[in-house]
């Protein structure tokens, strides 16, 4: 890096910038697909006139259509909390994506409690969800920010079990030490090491069960109670318009782009390619994780339109009584194969 | 032992203090704005915490008083209104109002005219079911079934549009048969309105493509094991609990009542020289009342295969007087609405216009079990209950 | 005994054949949808053929059609003959804010001067503009389509 003489700040800020810049444009790329694979698998067209041919530019349309409409704050609701709620939430899902390494010494921060950081901070959404819930002064919001928190609370669990597993098979809790196990050879054909991604490796349960998870920690389909619009209009997010609404939106679908980060990461592999070079992975190393960040975001959008949603009792249920299980049946094999093997 | 000002006792003694606190239960509006009440249905619900203890339907917002209406309209002008009593099914509301007046005037309708009017009613009733079973999945949270099952609904929309020139509205049936012609007069020549050409042919690939959206439906819905969990064991509606609403249609057939009155009103259409099943289940719960549904659309393409192939020749309508006067009398007719039992209490004193004209609707009985049927069940659980009834609040409200 | 979870498994199995399958989408305005010959879209007057007997304005369910007349006398050929009168239409407006599209008015004309077209496209901006007046009713006769092939 060039070293520039102008003062710390500045320069964080620039990259603060660019960071959530780049973190928008992926996020509204990730919309546009969602609208497009949906529409085509109900048979429509989606969006088709905004920008010319497919529609690219109808997110951006979006955005500012939330921009220009009117602010609200209901009465009832508790002012600072309700304003504040949005950005909370925000707030959690973007933090995660400090730690997440794009190619081999391209990270924004190498931290060597990576995993543990990363859980911690995407509870931060939890709280923000149960903030729009209880301030917005509307029985139906109430409920479902209710309901929203006991399922978030619930599903962390299994989150925090499986990759704890990962942690043990690589040994290390930075996410580029992760990477980096992923990428040594398991064993050897001949003279040819092959390594493989955790997800092929032991870990086709931790794999399972964290994208259960993350699809519950999202708030989407099958498990979108929170905000299922055939019952309680909107659930927490009734009361909010304009441009917190779309806080949300966007949260949601920054949520959804961080969880497939981590995954690919974690359980696929991240940047890294079988058989290239750590100097080709620097440049490349963006567009491999990115595509893997569009396999799992495929995988989440064709769920969501091919499932309904279950009630919260058979959720809490399926999280407590079978992934709890699993993801500690999990650690306990793979704490064993690393000890035998 | 103090009181807790109401809210609560407090026990105080040797082995320990005890606190009982009472909840309150909180009232919820669910409607009339609300996306899955299938129209302007309020549901006044006492819920504790989530699940629901008391629950009544305030009904009426929708009401466009067609009994009244029909009080100073002539029988042909009735026709086109109660069109929109239900408005999915637009055809089988015509059927038994105007089965009603042929009995009052004694008039036997055209044997091909019949055959036309089963043909459009079965139409009508595969076009309902298909609603009902995408936009059931819809309230439990499936998006893709409902765009399905509406790209196959516009096939049979077509050809009802086709043969008689409106979609939901066809306003067809004139009494002693259907409509003959546009322009009754004595000069110009008269435009029959007989069956279009390639109608046949139209009505066989309909049924083909309604046969692929029940398989597609089969894989995506029925074996989906989330509706199951979600539809299983929920709003069980007993047998005897059946009789005593008067809840009639599928509703009925999945508890195992085995109504159907396309087998029991003989006379009406004719029915006796056809071949088909009347679908019951045991359970009577959410799931079942779905499951009836599908196997009726199989029922009634069955049934419209065989019709076409046996549409006699002859007149559209049988011959009656330009001006309709109807005898004095009083007649109730009741028919198999897709929804279920709908029946036209008609009184004339002679004349071009009835006395009253009383609709039973089948909507209406079908959701006054929801008040039995709610109590002790969570919110999502009171939505499926509420989505497998399939009812429409013009069919409630009138 | 089935395998659990193989019904989730074919629902997505038949979404994702659904993804790569082409959209039944109808682009209006690009593309517009041929209607049958029957469908009821605007009534088209013929005034030649009206002789303003109010039939059709009786008959409306809702009595949207709006007719007015004056009495024209036929001159004689033969002097001393009996005067004859006959109808000239004023006006005939029908209200397409209050028109059900029900086709009894069509049906009951006697001189067939009434027409159904399938044309859809005119709404309006003012709810007043939906009234269509005489000259306007005959304009819509242009689109007037044959009347199909019976069956067989």
């Amino acid at each position: 890096m060039i070293a520039f003489a102008v003062p710390f700040a500045l320069w964080l800020t620039a990259k603060l910038l660019v960071a959530l810049g780049l973190m928008l444009g992926v996020v509204l790329v990730v919309i546009w697909m969602e609208l497009k694979w949906s529409a085509h698998i109900q048979s429509r067209v989606g969006p088709w006139y905004v920008g010319g041919r497919w529609g690219w530019a109808h997110p951006l349309a979006e955005a500012l259509k939330f921009l220009q409409k009117e602010d609200l704050v209901p009465d009832d609701a508790d002012d600072k909390v309700f304003r504040l709620a949005p950005y909370v939430m925000l707030a959690g899902t973007i933090a995660t994506f400090v730690v997440i390494p794009i190619g081999p010494s391209v990270v924004a921060r190498d931290l060597d409690i990576g995993i543990f950081y990363l859980l911690a901070v995407s509870s931060l959404s939890t709280l923000g969800v149960l903030m729009a819930g209880w301030s917005s002064g509307n029985k139906y919001s109430l409920i479902g920010g209710i309901r929203a928190g006991a399922q978030l609370i619930a599903y962390e669990l299994p989150l925090v079990l499986a990759l704890v597993a990962v942690a043990v098979q690589a040994g290390t809790l930075s996410l580029t030490g992760i990477v980096a196990a992923q990428a040594t050879p398991l064993f050897h054909i001949g003279s040819t090491g092959i390594s493989l991604p955790f997800v092929l490796s032991g870990q086709i349960i931790g794999f399972v069960v964290f994208i259960i998870a993350s699809l519950a920690e999202l708030n989407r389909t099958p498990f979108d109670l929170p905000m299922a619009e055939s019952e309680l209009t909107m659930g927490y997010v009734t009361e909010y318009s304009g441009l917190r609404f779309s806080m949300f939106f966007l949260g949601e679908y920054a949520g959804m782009v961080s969880m497939a980060a981590v995954v690919s990461t974690v359980y696929l592999g991240g940047y890294w390619l079988p058989g290239l070079s750590n100097d080709l992975l620097d440049w490349l190393g963006p567009f491999v994780l990115v595509g893997k960040i569009f396999f799992i975001v495929f995988l989440f959008i064709w769920f969501r339109w091919t499932w309904p949603r279950i009630r919260e009792d058979q959720l809490q249920q399926l999280a407590w009584k079978w992934l709890i299980p699993l993801t500690l049946f999990n650690i306990v094999a793979t704490a064993t194969l690393k000890v035998v093997f | 032992m103090t009181q807790l000002d109401g809210r609560g006792i407090v026990e105080v003694s040797d082995g320990g203090v005890s606190v009982e606190l009472k909840g309150e239960t909180m009232t919820l509006n669910i409607g009339p704005q609300h996306p899955s009440t299938h129209g302007v249905l309020r549901l006044v619900a006492e819920v504790d915490g989530e699940r629901i203890a008391k629950l009544e339907p305030a009904i009426g917002y929708m009401h466009r008083g067609k009994e009244k209406l029909a009080e100073v309209r002539t029988y042909a002008q009735i026709t086109a209104l109660i069109n929109r009593i239900d408005w999915v099914s637009g055809f089988a509301n015509e059927v038994a109002f105007i089965r009603a007046v042929e009995q009052l005037m004694g008039v036997e309708p055209a044997p091909r005219a019949q055959m036309i009017r089963l043909i459009l009613t079965e139409l009508t009733r595969i076009s309902n079911h298909l609603v009902f079973a995408s936009s059931y999945p819809l309230e439990l949270g499936a998006f893709t079934p409902l765009m399905w099952a509406f790209r196959e609904r516009e096939h049979i929309m077509d050809v009802i549009e086709s043969a008689t020139g409106g979609r939901f509205h066809p306003n067809f049936n004139r009494v002693g048969g259907v409509k003959p012609a546009a322009g009754g007069g004595k000069t110009q020549k008269k435009v029959s309105l007989d069956l279009p050409a390639g109608f046949y042919a139209a009505v066989e690939n309909a049924m083909d493509r309604a046969e692929l959206a029940c398989d597609e439906l089969d894989d995506l819905v029925t074996g989906n094991e989330m509706i199951q969990m979600r539809a299983k064991g929920v709003g069980i509606i007993s047998y005897d609990d059946v009789i005593a609403y008067g809840i009639s249609g599928p509703n009925a057939r999945a508890s195992g009542v085995p109504t159907d009155l396309r087998k029991l009103e003989t006379g009406l259409l004719p029915y006796e020289g056809i071949d088909f099943d009347v679908i019951t289940r045991e359970n009577g719960d959410a799931f079942d009342r779905y499951l009836v549904r599908i196997l009726e659309i199989r029922e009634s393409i069955k049934i419209v295969r065989q019709a076409i192939g046996s549409v006699p020749d002859g007149p559209l309508q049988a011959k009656v007087p330009r001006v309709l006067k109807v005898p004095p009398g009083s007649i109730y007719v009741r028919a198999e609405n897709p929804k279920g039992e709908m029946g036209y209490y008609i009184v004339s004193q002679g004349g071009r216009i009835p006395y009253r004209v009383k609709i039973r609707s089948a909507s209406f009985s079908n959701i006054s079990i929801l008040s039995k049927v709610a109590v002790g069940q969570l919110i999502p659980d009171l939505v499926a209950t509420m989505g497998s009834l399939d009812f429409v609040l013009g069919d409630v409200d009138r | 005994m089935p395998i659990p979870g193989i019904g989730l498994a074919k629902g997505l199995w038949l979404t994702l054949k659904a993804l790569f399958r082409k959209p039944v989408t109808v682009m209006w305005p690009d593309e517009k949808e041929e209607l049958a010959p029957r469908a009821r879209g605007v009534i088209a007057l013929s005034t030649d053929n009206c002789t303003s007997c109010m039939l059709c304005a009786r008959e409306c369910p809702d009595w949207c059609i709006y007719i007015e007349a004056h009495k024209v006398e036929i001159p004689t050929d033969k002097p001393g003959g009996r005067v004859r009168t006959r109808n000239e239409l004023d006006r005939f407006d029908i209200d397409y804010g209050l028109c059900m599209y029900c086709g009894i008015c069509v049906e009951v004309c006697p001189f067939d001067a009434l027409y159904w077209s399938p044309a859809h496209e005119y709404g309006e901006y003012k709810i007043a503009d939906l009234l269509h007046d005489k000259e306007k009713l005959v304009e819509w006769l242009g689109t007037v389509p044959e009347p199909p092939a019976l069956e067989k």
